[in-house]
């Protein structure tokens, strides 16, 4: 197949999508759509950890901290001064952000241009350190920023935390920035860039060898899946409307990596299926724990059981699949149609050139 | 601050380093072993007080009893986390080991929701322990001088587990290198067993002691203690013994000291041991007693 008609196939692909999502948009209830919304966004999460994590090898563990940021700025940036008056009852809202009121797309931009910032300095430092070191180290800057926003009422109204966020997020923001995270780490890994990531990943003093500059690369994708996640938080927050710094925690970190991991550390089609499996599978659990009643035998409301199903099918899964679903295998229209042709005929085609 | 209220803060300090440090030694002796940051061992600490909170109030027996079950209890169940999560993971890539933690952790934290309740449960705590010790104007609960003792005297019985046992010998040589061990006709599953159930012990005296001294049990009590005890392995060194003990003491005395001099900060409290954490870490990337492994080309 050439690269043209891939490209070509591709671009179908976007417009089938494109037209699933108005139709969902249009036709599905609120409830749906807000599951669709969270795998989509948890998809541009998964794809950003999975750039800093899978392709960098850089054992990152500070994606709540960045969504926190992103969060923060975009919810402050779209609430209305008036309903900001209404939230901030302990301390005001200090001076420019009481009155400043921007557009949703400008408000994510920021959100993801201040989560990028601070990722830079603080990936100056910490990304010297290796392994879990780093992952510990991240997950602090994490927990700190979590802790700061906790202390600062005249900016995040502390504990309480931000409600009546408007509720901008819908399904072409999350599907339109999950398709763009989607597209441009995959870009960047097919670059030069990406082979300077990935030989990093693979040997950090042979990368260093062959003239490739560590500090400048590691810098380079945790500032990009900063970005990303601060993008990822700011929708967030617009779709859940309210926030408070107890949903920053490093449990948020957590989820996210479950998706890639499950879906296959390096491989952002696993990453994406993952996103959307592990929250469909978060919500159709929660009747478990409703309470039903079969007949005249009627089963109590048991809160906590949703989580427990929901872990013991995560360690069968990662019990069994030991390399996540996917493994490093991406999705490629060759593959596709190979996996197809196995279908439409008798005897299987082995892989022959389509 | 006068000297007597900054000895009572050193007291504190060095009870609450201690338990850091009995909780820390589970992280620190699993990650020396697998290389596993065990997630769920700060879970294991809560389940610990559970079992006793139930030992004395359904079973109504002594305190000293249940806290001896409690342990034991505590030890095997985290032998059989080992067994059933981590122990077929053990050719997969690290990570998955550190996804099955993060599984088994929500596992333990939404059973004990279900199980035991959401609601916090007020634990009692025996006469003996409610008492002040008074030197001229110096208070110091018993609980705080207790629990310092008992952790040191468990920590003294690990040290002598570790460095003049064969068991001890066995667990050192595998966190050197597994397949010579191996060769040397060590039993690897049995001593990473052994080393889940020491360390799930020593979590479990530490829970029992923050029990008696914060008596509120909730199912999801393990994760700020767990988290900062694992800082404190970190600091100290992960994967060092005396390490984490260090890095225990270090942890507890300075959180101490920084709400007691500093009560205007307490709200940081918790982002204290990070900063700590992160500071020590760009000086010393191996911790403070770690050994700086040069990667050979």
């Amino acid at each position: 197949m050439t690269r043209k008609k891939e490209q070509l196939l591709s671009f179908v692909a976007l417009i089938v999508l494109a037209i699933l999502t108005y139709l969902a948009q249009n036709y599905l209830d609120n409830y749906k759509l807000r599951i669709l919304n969270l795998g989509a966004i948890y998809a541009t999460l998964g794809v950003s950890l999975n750039l800093i994590f899978g392709f960098t090898g850089q054992f990152s563990l500070g994606h709540a901290g960045f969504m926190a940021i992103g969060a923060y700025t975009t919810a402050l940036l779209i609430m209305p001064p008036m309903y900001k008056e209404m939230t901030f009852i302990i301390e005001p809202l200090i001076w420019p952000l009481n009155v400043l009121q921007l557009p949703f797309i400008v408000a994510l931009l920021l959100g993801g241009l201040f989560a990028a910032i601070l990722a830079i300095l603080i990936g100056l430092p910490v990304l010297r350190l290796k392994g879990d070191y780093l992952g510990i180290a991240t997950l602090g800057f994490a927990e700190i920023v979590r802790v700061i926003a906790n202390n600062i009422p005249q900016v995040t109204n502390g504990a309480l935390g931000l409600k009546g966020i408007p509720q901008y997020t819908n399904l072409w923001w999350t599907m339109g920035f999950a398709v763009l995270t989607v597209f441009i780490v995959k870009r960047l890994i097919s670059s030069s860039y990406g082979r300077a990531l990935m030989a990093i990943r693979e040997n950090e003093i042979a990368a260093e060898a062959i003239g490739v500059n560590l500090t400048y690369h590691k810098v380079m994708s945790f500032t990009i899946s900063a970005f990303f996640a601060g993008i990822g938080g700011g929708l967030l927050a617009s779709l859940l409307t309210t926030i408070d710094p107890r949903a920053f925690m490093f449990i948020m970190t957590f989820n996210v990596l479950i998706v890639v991991v499950i879906g296959g550390l390096g491989s952002i089609t696993g990453t994406v299926i993952a996103a959307f499996l592990f929250n469909f599978c978060l919500e159709y659990l929660r009747p478990i724990e409703e309470g039903f009643s079969l007949g005249p035998l009627s089963i109590p409301e048991v809160p906590g059981l949703r989580m427990v199903t929901f872990s013991l099918l995560l360690l069968v899964v990662i019990l069994f699949k030991q390399n996540g679903l996917m493994g490093e295998i991406e999705f490629t229209w060759k593959g596709f149609f190979r996996f197809l042709s196995r279908f439409k005929a008798n005897r299987p085609m082995k892989g022959e050139g389509m | 601050m006068s000297l007597s209220i900054f000895l009572q803060n050193i007291a504190n300090g060095l009870s609450l380093g201690s338990l850091y440090a009995l909780i820390a030694i589970g992280y620190t002796m699993v990650y020396g072993i697998l290389r596993l940051i065990n997630f769920a061992h700060g879970d294991i600490f809560m389940l610990s007080t559970y079992f006793v909170f139930y030992g004395i109030l359904i079973f109504s027996l002594p305190w000293w009893l249940s806290f001896i079950i409690a342990i034991i209890l505590t030890a095997f169940t985290g032998m059989l986390t080992e067994r059933i999560a981590y122990r077929p993971l053990r050719k997969a890539p690290k990570i998955s080991l550190l996804i099955s933690a993060i599984g088994v952790s929500f596992f333990l934290e939404n059973a004990g929701v279900v199980v035991f309740s959401g609601i916090p449960k007020s634990f009692a705590r025996p006469e003996l322990f409610d008492t002040m010790l008074i030197f001229k104007d110096i208070r110091i609960s018993t609980i705080n001088i207790v629990s310092f003792i008992i952790s040191i005297i468990f920590l003294m019985a690990l040290l002598y587990i570790v460095y003049k046992t064969k068991t001890g010998l066995a667990m050192r040589a595998i966190s050197v290198d597994v397949e010579t061990s191996k060769l040397m006709a060590i039993d690897v599953n049995k001593t990473i067993s052994i080393t889940f159930g020491i360390g799930s012990a020593l979590a479990a005296v530490g829970g029992v002691l923050w029990a008696l001294k914060y008596p509120q049990i909730f199912p999801f009590m393990g994760i700020i203690p767990g988290l900062k005890a694992f800082i404190a392995a970190v600091v100290g060194g992960i994967g060092n013994i005396p390490g984490a003990m260090l890095g225990g003491f270090i942890l507890g005395l300075t959180e101490i000291m920084l709400v007691g001099f500093m009560p205007e900060l307490s709200g940081y409290r918790d982002a204290f041991a990070f900063l700590i954490l992160i500071l020590i870490l760009l000086f010393k990337p191996d911790g403070l007693l770690g050994k700086n492994v040069q990667e050979k080309v």
